[in-house]
């Protein structure tokens, strides 16, 4: 297409304006996933060649090290206690003790076990005492996966550190040599405040992280790729096992075992992406409107109507939610009051039918999201100079053409980001649905899928239903969960790519 | 009168004119705001005091049709002490006030050393947890679930189990205050560490006494989440009445099966829920909108 400097553009008119900024928008996107691909491939590299780097350096700090250095390949931290540093030297020693004490106890079992998942499931067994048969347990699935993904965590880490005090044997002898003295245990102490203190800082959070995190995503990755679920426990019952890429083969294909997996998740998916769309941008539209209201010149008792809101973000969610869940049921508040009245004469179906379901949750959710919305907007439209209002108002602007020629475009290059956030993190929006729906009506067409489908089920809600589910197909909820991955990153990666566009056209500060 | 005098006096008019019509269309549309203002307000309001008015009914204990009691008394809130209710709210409110406190920590420290130490992997590593925070922590249920069982805090032990993994993966919500520990100038660090304090020193004596909004609005937030967490409670108490949150509790009582008994006693748990966290939040309303406000700010 043709590509227009920035005079030229400015003498479009809007319509081709917008045209051209569509137009420019869909060119970029080849480049956008090559670029995509690009950076992926330069990543690998850059592994790659820091791995080379690292062999290198390993094998020459091996050749040009004193024997110190080289008994520290096999015994951790020797080279450390020669020179002087025991409470480093002991540290390495320790860790290495303790990770050849893991390995050779259990760590080893656990990964030898981790190709096949267990090799005897649970079954009957004569005994000879008792004379009968007895149940017996054996191998769990679950526990090989959990404990060989953290003994892999382990080895990892152990390698790292080898790699550490590898290093730490170069530095020391090369200030040794330039005739400097090395650090103390005590000046390692105290660095521990100072000069290193945000690996004291650190340490907790990211251990908490890693293991109540990170881990588990870890794990719940690999289960997609095994056939764990209610009959496959592991151990109870049945052991499960690798199953490839079966479960995503099902996921996608229009027929598995008479069921229809994909067109019941793009079903959910673009349900999901509605709701999360229309979530947005109605709290944020109205709420930025009410926050305008409020702020309004000559309104009196500002604080009042915004305390108002801000109470109702206090009370806890699931007491407001449930509340009004039950509120607009069949045989709710609102549906007999409207019946005492006289006024309709059957209950009104706002969670039996599925498009009324889908709007009165949406119309609950502006319900929930204003005060917060109102919050943030009232913050940002304080900062907005008012002196550009003042020169608009001379030049003969009024009201609505103020709204989007000046607050629009402030509050869109603000909260840019947010708006982003709050898309992805409405799409992942369980409360809401989870209480005032539980996911329903349910839909029959869907009944047959793990876990029911309802007509407002997001993904994340059918995951749930998933897992807590009477056949609790664990591997489906897992390949769901990934998918949710999946559509949060490039929606994310897209918006983020368009984002600076969006800043540099809107850029009037 | 002369030509001019007259057009001018003319010309007054209109102004005057002009003034008095601008003024009435103010007086207009202010007048619209304050109407909405006022539905929404009412909109806003109407299910607390629905759930407080219906938690004083004594005729029934289901849905009715109309909202204000014919009889009133404390039928409810009787029924409330001698259930369950005491022994969930207290459940709840000591994980609230344990995962405040080290949340609260846990929190601090992430933000902190995000915002002011530049050290190797630190983009790698915030970046690393963009894309963690993207897995749909659902998902993260089950195995959670296996891991607590297998350590015996599950079900009755619930209570323990739940502050750990809350408190446990709380590093990753540093977004908002390490916007605000973005705002402290760096030269403060700088002159303090000119004059030879550590950096633990610049932490507790510098820092700190300038984070009490956001340090506030820390601990009011993670103080406030237990309250309202459902789903994984649910899944870690696992049907043991002992171990339940107010949230998981109270749930059940809206069951088909126990709507019937339990709904005028829904409302009053509600009410008694609500009451000390709204005092609280009230309270410190101020910290929670600067760290609302700012967090939408910096992304």
């Amino acid at each position: 297409m043709k590509q227009y400097s920035d005079l030229e553009f400015l003498k479009l008119s809007k319509g081709k304006k917008f045209l051209y900024r569509l137009a420019s928008f869909f060119a970029s996107i080849p480049r956008g996933v090559a670029r995509f691909f690009r950076n992926i491939g330069l990543f690998f590299k850059k592994i790659g060649l820091g791995i080379a780097g690292e062999a290198k350096d390993i094998a020459l700090t091996f050749k040009e090290g004193d024997y110190k250095t080289k008994l520290s390949f096999i015994i951790m931290g020797f080279g450390c206690i020669m020179r002087g540093q025991i409470l480093r030297g002991l540290m390495f020693l320790l860790l290495e003790a303790v990770f050849i004490f893991y390995m050779v106890t259990s760590g080893a079992y656990w990964l030898s076990m981790l190709p096949s998942l267990g090799k005897v499931g649970p079954r009957e067994v004569y005994n000879e005492v008792l004379d009968t048969y007895v149940y017996e347990y054996n191998d769990n699935s679950f526990k090989i996966l959990l404990y060989g993904v953290l003994t892999l965590f382990f080895i990892f880490a152990f390698v790292y550190t080898w790699r550490v005090n590898i290093r730490q044997n170069r530095i020391a002898q090369s200030i040794l040599s330039s005739g400097k003295k090395l650090r103390s245990g005590k000046d390692d102490l105290r660095s521990l405040v100072d000069d290193q203190f945000h690996k004291t800082l650190l340490a907790l959070p990211l251990t908490g992280i890693l293991v109540f995190t990170v881990l588990p995503i870890f794990f719940m990755i690999l289960v997609a790729f095994t056939n764990y679920d209610g009959s496959h426990d592991g151990y109870n019952n049945s052991l499960f096992h690798w199953v490839g890429l079966e479960n995503f083969r099902t996921m996608f294909s229009w027929n598995a075992g008479g069921h229809n997996y994909s067109a019941t998740f793009g079903e959910v998916l673009v349900w999901t992406l509605i709701w999360a769309f229309f979530a947005t941008f109605t709290n944020y539209f109205l709420g930025m409107f009410v926050a305008m209201m409020i702020n309004k010149k000559g309104i009196r008792l500002k604080k009042v109507w915004r305390t108002v809101l801000v109470l109702t973000i206090a009370i806890p969610q699931f007491i407001s939610l449930l509340y009004v869940s039950k509120m607009f049921a069949k045989n709710g508040l609102v549906n007999l009051f409207l019946m005492d009245m006289g006024w309709i004469k059957e209950a009104l179906p706002f969670w039996t039918d599925p498009t009324w379901a889908r709007i009165t949750v949406i119309i609950i959710n502006i319900w929930i999201g204003i005060p917060y919305l109102m919050l943030i907007a009232t913050g940002i439209l304080m900062n907005i100079p008012q002196d550009l209002y003042e020169s608009s108002k001379i030049d003969g602007a009024g009201p609505f053409k103020q709204y989007t020629k000046i607050t629009l475009p402030y509050m869109l290059f603000i909260t840019g980001p947010y708006l982003l956030t709050s898309f992805t993190s409405n799409m992942n929006n369980f409360n809401v649905i989870y209480l005032l729906t539980g996911g329903g009506p349910t839909n029959a067409a869907n009944s047959w899928a793990s876990g029911s489908v309802g007509d407002t089920d997001l993904l994340i809600t059918w995951l749930f239903k998933i897992t807590t589910g009477a056949e609790s197909k664990y591997y489906l909820a897992s390949v769901i969960g990934i998918l949710v991955f999946v559509v949060v990153a490039v929606i994310t990666l897209v918006v983020y790519n368009l984002l600076p566009s969006i800043k540099n056209e809107e850029d009037f500060q | 009168m002369s030509k001019e005098q007259k057009k001018a006096l003319e010309a007054q008019g209109r102004e005057a004119r002009r003034h008095m019509g601008l003024k009435t269309s103010r007086f207009i549309s202010n007048f619209a705001v304050y109407i909405v203002l006022i539905v929404m307000s009412v909109v806003w309001l109407i299910p607390f005091v629905f759930i407080l008015l219906q938690s004083f009914r004594v005729e029934s204990t289901w849905q009715v049709g109309y909202v204000v009691p014919h009889q009133w008394g404390f039928d409810n809130y009787i029924a409330l002490w001698n259930s369950d209710f005491k022994k969930w709210y207290l459940n709840t409110f000591i994980i609230a006030l344990v995962t405040a406190a080290l949340q609260t920590v846990i929190v601090l420290c992430m933000s902190y050393t995000l915002s002011r130490f530049r050290f190797r992997l630190r983009k790698a590593l915030m970046r690393f947890m963009l894309i963690l925070g993207m897995f749909p922590g659902m998902l993260t249920m089950i195995i959670l679930y296996r891991v607590l069982k297998d350590l015996n805090l599950t079900q009755a032990h619930a209570v323990p189990g739940l502050i750990l993994v809350y408190v446990a993966s709380s590093g990753m919500g540093y977004y908002v205050s390490k916007g605000f520990f973005d705002t402290i100038p760096k030269s403060l660090d700088e002159a303090a560490r000119v004059d030879g304090a550590t950096r633990l020193q610049v932490l507790t004596r510098i820092i700190l006494p300038l984070a009490k909004p956001i340090v506030i609005y820390t601990i009011l937030t993670a103080f406030m989440a237990p309250w309202g967490d459902f789903v994984f409670a649910r899944y870690v108490a696992f049907g043991t009445s002992a171990g339940y949150n107010v949230a998981v509790g109270m749930y059940n009582w809206l069951n088909l099966d126990q709507i019937g008994n339990c709904y005028t006693m829904f409302c009053a748990g509600g009410v008694i829920v609500a009451i000390p966290v709204t005092i609280l939040f009230m309270c410190l309303q101020k910290y929670y909108v600067e760290g609302v406000t700012g967090g939408a700010v910096k992304g």
